[in-house]
């Protein structure tokens, strides 16, 4: 058994006091802060463990292949509705819950811990626990699970996720329509406040791009309503975004994230930081803005707080230093407390989130 | 708490309220001895309804210095007793805390005040068609701080989802009455999701006195489809049909026999009181998106053997649809001098075998059960109908719905869906969670209220009730912490 072996490394860290590096498929390794520590690989355990499609819920261990996954899935026409990214074929299911990552449907559909229902753990003791459950409205107990997304394996090693699942859609098309970033931003709040079923919107600063997915006669109705010239091969476009295969993407230069309310106005931004080296593009309606950078961190953390969200160095750049935005010190005592409940050596992951957690 | 301490605490705190916000005789706790759970009650030492954010903070760093409980109460209409005051505590009450602060038509966002009631929100944007979407049954008085407390669903949860998934933000206040933000307008935030954890934590980790909402676009058309069944099994098959036909409604809910025939004679909606059961559908969206589900979903129930299919052809229509099952609850109350209602959910698979079973336990008790059940989600709202004033008949049922609830467990599901643990799950808490869970449960408490003083013994039962109830899950054969005594 896998499990009991991963059990039996943590444990055996927990007696040293050792750090460990946990490794899914090795394909988000840049992400996060740098972790010295002994790699442990959870790779090797995998598996979907439940999947009921009328049920709309899926468990499955965290080593487990997200391409796996989603094949499973596509195979009873339904799909992880959070859209994840993989950034490479060996992404895993404890990977992606544990960066917590969203595609470009995020804004409608949900995140990832929205979809999170359930999931075993081990914890920086080597104790076995579960936390959630497999049904989607459960509200027994603290909601420990849906934690667990997006803390960067810091507060415990995944062994097993179960998530709720959405059908696809009959039908979906993709649209483009010209406008710089402002125009853009204002143009994708609107349409997002309509009830029309648009489903990714993103903007380069020339075309604002829309998809719109849903029976065939609304996709068409929906289509006709916001204008602009079919994208004929969408499919690929909004994995591109997704997977960050833009050219945009193609740079050595820092790569910044910054979440803001998605009618954060985009001149505010572009001013503070103009310079002949930096670049934007726009993802999630106007609440992703991605930002190609040299400036000093400090600097684009100030940016984002002043447009009322916070960012992170999501690829390259210093990795020693703080990568995602400061916590109040409230905030951070939080932190460190729930990380001495789970962790109580702080043997997972130390530091990948923030220094001294 | 004693005499002297009482009228001690009253005069601090009329350093920070007026004398009139601070309640103190037997006449005026005796309202909030209870939440919307009635059976549970007890007077509080004192009641408090702070205005203003400051004057929280200085309740809260009063009661922490002077080592006194607090339980933070909205509208009290939560079903599990989590609202219900303790004998040496303050109940905080913020019912004052009742004003819309801010709201952004084009990034469609409200900033509320806890005391804000649910429907107050959508009905505050309705000129903007938009809407706040989790609708849980009470949203007439339910508040927005109460929502998040338990973190409520409602009909719409299937496609909307729960209250975790539509709020963007808080700004909460510690014990200590340090003030914490968390999350903001954007779509995530920095570090750990403290956010979700905040929701369904029953007041035992903060006092929620900001809320950001998001806000969604109203649908361009609603139109519900409501389906009879001879057999209750056929209409639990529907269900599954509908979701293997790759449609997701915006409402899916069944009812049993007893509901229908109490619900319509209440509202007379329409139901046939002839059915065994009677699913309600709902399409939204857009024009042409509704009339084609809808075509879909007349197809799959016809095949599932609907004895008869109705759809509302306008507004009015589909609010008459909807009316009896929105009133399912005080329908049935009308059966019966009292009703017990429980909120367990279950894979749908299971939805036959556990009406098969609650059916037989109904008969084994003599105690009527009618079923309202959030079909899409699987959680079921059976409802005991019993007598109160009639010995032994309270503690019959519940026993009866502790079973249900263990059943619910047993079948891959939870004691609660949607109303929380509170007081009154406390014991089958037991049951869906083994010594370790409950441990890091305190611990994530302790994270946040190291003292103690929030809302305690609510929502997480101690293990020490666990074994004593010898409930406590044995693993292997090894009863955890073999140190403690077991009676």
């Amino acid at each position: 058994m896998h499990e009991s072996i991963l059990r039996q490394q943590v444990e055996d860290a927990y007696k040293m006091g050792a750090a460990l590096n946990i490794v899914g498929g090795d394909s988000k390794s840049w992400y996060g802060r740098e972790v010295a520590g002994e790699p442990l690989h959870v790779d090797g355990n995998t598996g979907i463990i439940s999947y009921e499609p009328t049920e709309l819920v899926i468990t499955a261990r965290a080593g487990t292949k997200l391409s796996e996954l989603t094949a499973a899935l596509d195979e009873q026409r339904q799909r992880l509705p959070f859209d994840p990214p993989c950034f490479g074929e060996s992404a895993t299911l404890g990977g992606t819950v544990s960066c917590g990552f969203s595609g470009p449907r995020r804004p409608y559909a949900g995140s990832c811990r929205d979809f999170v229902l359930g999931c075993r753990m081990i914890n920086g003791k080597g104790e076995v626990l579960s936390f959630g459950g497999q049904v989607m409205k459960n509200v027994a107990g603290f909601d420990v699970s849906r934690l667990m997304a997006g803390s960067l394996g810091t507060l415990g090693l995944l062994l097993e996720v179960s998530l709720k699942v959405l059908p696809h859609r009959q039908a979906e098309q993709t649209l483009v329509v010209e406008a710089d970033f402002a125009e853009a931003v204002t143009m994708m709040n609107h349409w997002a406040g309509t009830p029309l079923p648009v489903t990714a919107m993103a903007a380069d600063g020339e075309l604002v791009y829309f998809r719109i997915c849903g029976t065939h006669s609304s996709v068409k109705k929906s289509a006709a309503q916001i204008g602009g010239t079919i994208y004929v091969d969408g499919l690929n476009l909004w994995k591109d975004i997704r997977e960050h295969q833009l050219p945009f993407f193609n740079d050595g230069r820092p790569l910044w994230r910054l979440s803001l309310p998605s009618d954060a106005a985009h001149a505010a931004l572009a001013d503070a930081v103009m310079s002949d080296k930096t670049d934007w593009f726009i993802g999630w309606g106007g609440a992703q803005r991605w930002l190609k950078s040299d400036l000093p961190a400090e600097q684009i953390f100030a940016l984002a707080k002043r447009a009322g969200g916070h960012a992170a160095l999501f690829r390259g750049g210093d990795r020693s230093a703080e990568v995602f935005s400061a916590l109040p010190e409230a905030q951070m005592l939080l932190h460190k407390r729930l990380k001495e409940a789970f962790d109580p050596k702080g043997i997972f992951n130390p530091g990948r989130m923030y220094r001294g957690l | 708490m004693t005499w002297v301490k009482k009228k001690q605490l009253i005069e601090n705190l009329a350093e920070i309220l007026p004398t009139s916000s601070i309640l103190s005789t037997e006449e005026e706790l005796k309202p909030y001895e209870c939440d919307g759970l009635s059976v549970y009650r007890q007077v509080p030492a004192l009641v408090v309804l702070p205005e203003t954010v400051q004057q929280v903070q200085e309740i809260l760093k009063l009661c922490f210095a002077e080592s006194v409980e607090v339980v933070a109460r909205g509208a009290g209409t939560g079903l599990s007793g989590g609202a219900m005051p303790l004998e040496n505590a303050v109940v905080l009450s913020l019912a004052k805390f009742n004003h819309i602060l801010q709201i952004n038509e084009l990034g469609r966002t409200a900033v509320v005040e806890p005391g804000v009631r649910n429907l107050a929100i959508s009905q505050a944007v309705d000129h903007l068609g938009l809407y706040y979407a989790p609708d849980p049954s009470s949203q007439i008085a339910c508040t927005i701080g109460g929502n998040v407390a338990e973190n409520s669903g409602g009909v719409h949860c299937l496609k909307y989802g729960l209250t975790v998934h539509n709020v963007l933000g808080l700004k909460m206040l510690s014990m200590e009455g340090e003030l914490i933000e968390l999350g903001g307008a954007a779509l995530d935030a920095e570090g750990y999701d403290l956010l979700a954890l905040m929701h369904g934590s029953e007041g035992l980790l903060g006092v929620i006195v900001e809320i950001t909402v998001k806000l969604l676009p109203k649908p361009e058309l609603a139109q519900v489809v409501m389906a009879a069944f001879d057999d209750v099994e056929k209409a639990g098959q529907a269900v599954a049909d509908i979701i293997a036909a790759g449609i997701v409604p915006a409402g899916l809910e069944m009812m049993d026999h007893l509901a229908i025939r109490a619900a319509e004679a209440f509202v007379h909606a329409g139901y046939p009181t002839g059915a065994q059961a009677i699913i309600l559908c709902e399409i939204d969206g857009t024009t042409e998106g509704v009339g084609d589900y809808i075509v879909a979903v007349e197809q799959v129930l016809n095949q599932a053997g609907a004895t008869e299919l109705r759809i509302s052809g306008n507004e009015a229509e589909r609010l008459q649809l909807w009316a009896g099952r929105k009133a399912a609850f005080p329908a049935v109350g009308r059966l019966a001098p009292d009703y017990y209602c429980m909120d367990g959910t279950i894979p749908k698979a299971a939805l036959p075998s556990v009406l098969r079973q609650i059916t037989q336990w109904s008969k084994e008790y003599e105690l009527p059960v009618a079923n309202v059940f959030h079909a899409g989600d699987g959680n079921m709202h059976p409802l005991i109908l019993y007598d109160a004033n009639k010995a032994g008949e309270l503690e019959r049922t519940e026993e009866f719905g502790a079973r249900i609830l263990e059943l619910c467990v047993q079948s891959g599901g939870s004691i609660t869906g949607e109303h929380g643990v509170g007081i009154e799950k406390l014991d089958s808490m037991c049951l869906q969670f083994g010594a370790m869970e409950l441990q890091h449960f305190f611990a994530v408490k302790n994270a946040f209220d190291p003292a103690g003083l929030l809302n305690p013994g609510k929502a997480v039962p101690s293990l020490h009730r666990c074994a004593e109830l010898g409930r406590m899950h044995v693993h292997n054969g090894e009863l955890p912490h073999p140190e403690l005594e077991r009676f």
